[in-house]
């Protein structure tokens, strides 16, 4: 999770040459006329400056202007922001911010936008970052003509990254489709036959399409069958790709429960103790975050960061403080600790209301958690989601090793399983049960970080997941964290499963439908807490 | 040890001042708001009489909750779902009678059908325009849900928390159920803007304190039959479920049965509560599922006292009055209060309110 934090942040540069040249080219897009811009664009491209793409990219999204009082010419950060958050051109860093009627825009118009989308493609193409090529060559396949293809072409004998090698040959099969040689054309539906994007697809599709007049589009029989062939193969791929896409995001839908029901596993499942309050825990993580971030608004990549140990810290010095104030009375009867500990969940609630509003707060998600990671033309895994499915299992990993491996985590197994005998060795059980709720809570704020990232920050965020949460504690078993963890997942999945058949609402309700009947076969879960501890009476 | 005190105590002073109350309340309720004049402090505002009913159809909530959780130790934490089945049955109901005054003017079906484009009346609507169909249906609505959600729960042994958790699921799993457009309930929006029952109108103050009064007599009648329940041979046998479960079942009781019929039985009254509160309150919607209502119902019991039936509807009316006090008084305060009073009774106050007057005539 640090690794592509440290990469946005630790990006430097060495100081490039001829920057001169290139500033005083980039200055004679003030008074230039947009035909004259074309050029400009063209000979800012040449100059090869490594700021080429942030600033052509910024013309083209109409971003770039210049500052009334010096005439200096700036990147703006987001297009209708005000005061706009300046960037230096040359070393593509934040210069500040200017009040949006002190800049001038730089204009552009669709003609422009074209000719300046080729260009930075052109020159992308030759960028020494391969994800920066492959990018240029998907740019460039939505809308191909003969000089691009030529230019592919080119690309492509002396390109050595098999990825962009493989964009090149899609795109330059695309376009021997539109040709006259059947043979290429049989060639051409050979190769994207192992492709599985939508576009891909619906290209072959169209080969099999009849005109109006009834003739085929495609007049050869052996190019149709060919490509009748290759689309049964791709939608066979697609469905399998979909079928994992389910299964992750059902696997991240499941992970977030897990990671709510790792606290209740512990607070629940080793103490027996019934928190309505944990969603409020929850939400005081989430709320730590958001306040994380409004203390430095400059680094919110790494805000996230500090905000995982100051959520556990801030939950969990609550969590001990109610463990000390009003749980330790209520041991052994745990209808009462649930009404005790509702009334703290409203207090919270209402406590978070009072302190910051009860608007939402919204928690700015940071760059390296934005965006997609494309695996293919069919599959594509969001960051958010991949994060939140690897951060649940390290939470796993460190719950797992601090109850199994340490001094700690030793005492609180010992005094679940028998108080009086753990006392009897020199336990001090009552501070091992403050440690303990500490930790569950703890652990509940750390989802609620997690959360922030995925739902609005309110002052109910706690309560949209708390009995789901309880269901995978139940479902897995109380009191075992493998059980939560295969119970959260499985729930998740199914749940995912359902959804394309049943709709979001009732695929819940068939989980919840489910449960309830899988209760009655396995009353104590999945995995059942043995021995004597797991009786009631 | 509170099991037996309680089961032994014959004279049911709590009850019997209880039931003067409400003997009282259905004798003045009419004379306050319909003799005396509008201009006289002593008055009853419509208001206020809504108030009183919605207030006394909780305590009847509160009572189901307080017969199985007190007396056979079966914590509910879904109760909330039978009291609005029963709702909805005397929603539909009233839906009905509203007929072609909709503001699209179908005879038959009601505005949301209309505005969802249906055609015809779904089969599960036939017969609610008849009264009786639609009592019927408020007792057997719930109480089959008790029956089929209750054989299987007993029969494998989801006792304790497991119990509360999975009443929990089914109730959330209703309300997301009923907030669908398609399930055939009017979605979101529920039912609302009813005219007139059995040919009374209920906006008039003679309907709504007629209403009152039959809520009276009805919280009484289901106080004494709970109350003759918990009295009885069964009663008792309950009592020892509660304080021991598997000695009873060595003892060759059929526990299940037991806990099964009593958890009917108290669904029905639920069922019966939301039936009586829907015509008061004049709305329905699938909010009422929501599990935090069910666990509010909880809580009254707990303040007024578990394990005394009267004590229950005690804590239901006190709660929700404080509720309503607080929430137009000091709506920031309200939350604070009601949490500091969970916390605070529970810690220190563990037979509710109930138990604080024998407590202080012990120690006169």
């Amino acid at each position: 999770m640090l690794l592509p934090a440290l990469w946005s942040i630790g990006h430097v540069y060495a100081q490039a040459p001829g920057d001169a040249a290139f500033l005083s080219t980039l200055g004679e897009l003030r008074e230039a006329t947009y035909s004259d811009k074309a050029t400009i664009a063209e000979r800012l491209s040449q100059t090869g400056h490594r700021s080429v793409r942030a600033v052509l990219t910024a013309l083209m999204e109409d971003r770039l202007s210049y500052r009334n009082s010096d005439q200096k010419i700036f990147i703006i950060h987001s297009a209708d922001q005000d005061p706009a958050q300046l960037i230096d051109p040359l070393t593509l860093k934040s210069a500040g911010s200017a009040p949006a009627d002190s800049l001038t825009k730089i204009g552009t118009n669709n003609g422009l936008r074209h000719t300046l989308r080729t260009v930075v493609a052109h020159f992308s193409l030759s960028s020494p970052d391969a994800a920066v090529r492959l990018q240029a060559v998907r740019d460039m396949l939505q809308s191909l003509d003969e000089p691009t293809l030529d230019l592919l072409r080119k690309r492509l004998a002396v390109e050595t990254n098999s990825g962009v090698k493989r964009e090149i040959q899609t795109g330059l099969a695309l376009a021997t489709l539109d040709g006259t040689d059947p043979n290429a054309r049989l060639d051409a539906v050979a190769t994207l036959s192992h492709r599985v994007s939508q576009d891909v697809r619906n290209r072959l599709a169209l080969l099999l399409d009849k005109a109006p007049d009834g003739s085929f589009v495609e007049p050869d029989a052996k190019v149709r069958r060919a490509a009748a062939a290759a689309v049964a193969s791709i939608d066979e791929w697609r469905g399998f790709y979909s079928g994992i896409e389910t299964l992750f995001f059902g696997l991240s839908l499941g992970s977030v429960l897990v990671l709510i029901a790792f606290g209740l596993a512990i607070t629940f499942g080793v103490m027996g103790v019934i928190n309505m309050a944990h969603g409020e825990l929850m939400m005081l993580g989430a709320y730590t975050t958001y306040a994380v971030q409004t203390v430095m608004p400059g680094h919110i990549g790494l805000s996230i960061l500090v905000a995982i140990p100051a959520a556990f810290v801030v939950a969990g010095v609550v969590g001990v403080a109610m463990e000390r104030t009003i749980i330790r009375h209520l041991y052994g009867r745990p209808l009462e600790t649930l009404l005790a500990t509702f009334g703290v969940s409203l207090v919270l609630q209402q406590a978070v209301r009072s302190i910051f509003s009860a608007q939402n707060r919204s928690v700015v998600t940071p760059e390296w958690m934005s965006g997609s990671l494309q695996l293919n033309g069919a599959l594509a895994i969001t960051y958010n989601r991949l994060y939140t499915v690897i951060f649940t299992l390290i939470v796993f990993v460190i719950l797992l090793a601090v109850l199994k491996r340490t001094r700690i985590g030793l005492d609180i197994r010992a005094v679940s399983q028998n108080r009086a005998m753990a006392k009897a060795m020199g336990i001090r059980t009552e501070w091992v049960d403050a440690m303990t709720f500490g930790l569950g809570s703890g652990i509940a704020g750390v989802a609620g970080v997690a959360l922030s990232q995925l739902t609005n920050v309110g002052p109910n965020l706690g309560q949209s997941y708390i009995i789901d949460s309880f269901m995978v504690v139940v479902f897995g078993g109380v009191g075992n964290l493998w059980g939560s963890l295969i119970g959260g997942m499985s729930m998740g999945i199914v749940n995912k499963l359902l959804e394309p058949y049943a709709g979001a609402v009732l695929a819940k309700i068939l989980v919840l439908v489910g449960l309830i009947l899988f209760i009655q076969t396995r009353p104590r879960g999945l995995f059942p807490q043995a021995g004597r501890a797991g009786e009631d009476k | 040890m509170l099991g037996i005190r309680n089961g032994i105590v014959s004279r049911d002073r709590g009850g019997a001042r209880l039931l003067a109350v409400l003997a009282a309340l259905a004798i003045a309720a009419p004379i306050l708001n319909q003799v005396v004049p509008a201009s006289s402090p002593l008055h009853l505002s419509a208001f206020g009489i809504t108030l009183i009913g919605k207030y006394l159809c909780y305590g009847m909530l509160a009572l189901a909750i307080d017969l199985i959780w007190g007396y056979c130790g079966i914590l509910s934490l879904g109760h909330a779902a039978f009291f609005s089945l029963g709702g909805y049955a005397m929603g539909m109901y009233l839906m009905r009678q509203i007929g072609p005054r909709g503001v699209y003017g179908n005879p038959v079906l009601p505005d949301f059908m209309v505005f969802l484009n249906w055609k015809s009346l779904p089969w599960f609507w036939y017969g609610f325009n008849h009264f009786p169909i639609a009592l019927l249906m408020v007792g057997l609505a719930p109480g089959l849900l008790a029956l089929v959600f209750g054989w299987f729960a007993f029969r494998s042994r989801v006792t304790g928390v497991y119990f509360s958790i999975i009443t929990q699921a089914l109730t959330y799993a209703l309300m997301l159920g009923f907030f669908r457009n398609d399930m055939g309930f009017g979605g979101n929006n529920g039912f609302t803007d009813f005219k007139d029952i059995l040919g009374f109108d209920l906006h008039s103050d003679a309907t709504r304190v007629v209403l009152l009064v039959i809520t009276a007599v009805a919280l009484g009648a289901s106080y004494l039959a709970c109350r003759v329940i918990v009295e009885s041979r069964a009663g008792r046998v309950m009592r020892a479920i509660r304080d021991a479960e598997s000695r009873t079942r060595f003892l060759g009781y059929p526990v299940e049965a037991y806990k099964l019929w009593l958890f009917v039985f108290s669904a029905v009254v639920a069922g019966v509560a939301g039936a009586l509160y829907v015509p008061q309150i004049g709305i329905i919607n699938p909010s009422e599922f929501a599990p935090i209502n069910s666990i509010e119902a909880v809580i009254w019991v707990a303040i007024g006292g578990r394990g005394t039936l009267y004590g229950a509807i005690v804590g239901a009316v006190v709660v929700n009055y404080a509720k309503t006090y607080l929430t137009g008084a000091f709506p920031e305060v309200w939350l604070y209060a009601l949490g500091a009073l969970f916390v605070l009774v529970t810690l220190f106050l563990p037979k509710g309110i109930a138990g604080l007057a024998p407590a202080w005539r012990k120690k006169k």
